[in-house]
């Protein structure tokens, strides 16, 4: 653009400083941001792309949606498993979640993260239940209904119309073999616990679990429902223990699924929480001692650059 | 070139009879323990009686095997019912769902005669009485199977159930008691093991109240 003449108002206005850039930034190199930070966000839209490191960021997202809602737990014996959850209500107004479902007489789950999509596990699980003693005259092995529900659940990682589902279960289940207790996650993969925590603060219920879990096989009944409602205190971290704010069932030998009721769990809340302040100092050399010994199967490494918390 | 006749039948009548008495507040429902196929005896110790749910109790008699499955569809059903409502089925849903059931199989249908018996939601006795593809109907006291056409004329003269087609609606209800009721079935059931052949060996008295579900036997002729 040649200037007509110096200075004047054509020129004025040609080389008053423009709002925009008027031409693009010469190419200073490569962005210096960290590779995996910069992408991460290219290869999580669907739930069928892989990431360059080799995940599926979905997956690890509905697990994420997991740890966010309130915490459940569970532990077992050799003959009874206990699942207990935490029930916080939107509003004093409104009524809480259910988290806790009745399977089958043998069989029950708790949830945590979207419940709607555990609402719908849940009436898959009873189907499942009720088919099988249909045709076989005989309860569903727990073991089997929990390979049901991963593969269920793998699907949702392969489809690219589909998402996962954004909620863990804690199975709970008696068959011939014994007592189990299951923990489904959206990836599809499922592990077998002695004890485990999951949801919201749930480290601190899985610290208690750990330090507690070796006395659990042969703990009476009354006694598991004891440390379930502990390890629900921890994950509470101050707030008072009442039957409002929790619910727990029961499975075991004789003892069909149920769900113990708002007057017995308060009973049994009284009846330790004055054994509860005695017991704390005592509580601090277990801990150091117990600390070696883990209740997951797997190393439980928080999800860091190289491993892919889906194994976990 | 005449229709070929089909030379096998899906269907066999395994004998027996069942009887259901409603009270006010109290449901008798009593059934033989015999199994028979054609003049020959399979066993004297066959329950013809299901306990569908808390209150509610059926007794069929027909095709046993037809029965079983039967029973297993409501008993699957009642279960689905449970975990969605979060309580038992009462005894007039209950109907409603047995007569949808025989109903579905409306062109192969399962060859049983029912008689449902229970508490309904106040307490009373109610009796409910199915053919074998599932018209029903609440009534104050039923009999079916093979000793029902000697039964259901001596309940008739005995109970004086009004028609429930009346106007103002009856109470079909017996004004007797538990025992008197019990007694009668008992007799019922003697009479009836005198002519009838499929019935026969012993009965199984059910009885549903307040209190809960008791089982009872008495011993009948062998022959």
């Amino acid at each position: 653009m040649q200037k007509c003449i110096k200075n004047g108002p054509l020129a004025q206005l040609l080389n008053a400083k423009k709002a925009y850039p008027v031409r693009p930034e010469p190419w200073k190199g490569p962005p210096t941001v960290s590779y995996r930070k910069m992408f991460r966000n290219q290869y999580d839209t669907d739930v069928t792309t892989w990431s360059p490191a080799g995940r599926l960021f979905q997956v690890e997202y509905a697990m994420e949606a997991v740890k966010q809602g309130s915490a459940a737990i569970g532990l077992r014996s050799k003959t009874h498993i206990v699942l207990g959850c935490v029930n916080k209500a939107n509003s004093e107004l409104s009524s809480h979640q259910k988290k806790i479902f009745k399977v089958d007489d043998h069989i029950g789950v708790a949830i945590a993260g979207l419940t709607a999509d555990g609402r719908v596990l849940s009436r898959y699980m009873r189907n499942e239940c009720i088919n099988y003693s249909f045709t076989y005259e005989s309860p569903l092995p727990v073991g089997r209904l929990v390979v049901q529900l991963a593969d269920k659940a793998q699907v949702c990682t392969q489809r690219s119309w589909k998402r996962p589902y954004g909620v863990g279960l804690l199975v709970a289940g008696l068959d011939e073999s014994g007592a189990h207790l299951y923990y489904n996650c959206p990836s599809g993969n499922y592990f077998e616990y002695q004890a485990f925590a999951i949801g919201s603060r749930s480290q601190a219920a899985k610290t208690y679990l750990e330090r507690k879990f070796e006395n659990f096989t042969d703990a009476s009944r009354d006694d598991l429902v004891k440390d379930a409602l502990m390890a629900i205190r921890e994950t509470l971290q101050g707030e008072t223990l009442k039957s409002s704010v929790c619910t727990i069932a029961v499975v075991g030998v004789g003892e069909p699924f149920h769900i113990l009721d708002q007057g017995t769990v308060q009973q049994m809340i009284d009846a330790f929480e004055i054994v509860g302040e005695q017991e704390g100092p005592a509580a601090e050399p277990d801990a150091a001692a117990g600390q070696e010994a883990s209740a997951e199967p797997e190393q439980g490494a928080a999800a860091g650059e190289g491993v892919a918390p889906m194994d976990i | 070139m005449t229709k070929q006749q089909a030379n096998w039948s899906p269907y066999d009548n395994s004998g027996g009879s069942c009887v259901a008495i409603a009270g006010a507040d109290y449901c008798v429902i009593a059934a033989d323990t015999r199994m028979s196929t054609g003049y020959n005896i399979l066993t004297r110790e066959y329950s013809k009686i299901c306990k569908l749910a808390d209150k509610c109790v059926m007794a069929s008699s027909g095709f046993q095997a037809d029965v079983k499955a039967l029973q297993k569809q409501l008993a699957a059903r009642h279960l689905i019912y449970q975990h969605q409502h979060n309580k038992q089925m009462s005894c007039p849903a209950m109907a409603q769902l047995l007569s949808n059931t025989l109903y579905y199989k409306r062109f192969f249908p399962y060859y049983s005669f029912n008689v449902l018996g229970g508490l309904d939601n106040e307490g009373k006795g109610c009796v409910f009485t199915y053919d074998a593809v599932g018209s029903y109907e609440k009534v104050g006291y039923s009999s079916q199977g093979s000793g029902s056409t000697l039964i259901t004329p001596f309940l008739d003269n005995q109970l004086k159930s009004p028609s429930p087609l009346l106007l103002p609606a009856q109470d079909a209800v017996t004004p007797l008691g538990e025992a008197e009721a019990i007694d009668l079935i008992k007799t019922v059931f003697a009479s009836a093991s005198e002519r009838d052949i499929y019935t026969g060996d012993k009965i199984e008295i059910v009885v549903v109240n307040a209190d809960g579900i008791r089982r009872e036997y008495m011993e009948l002729r062998k022959d």
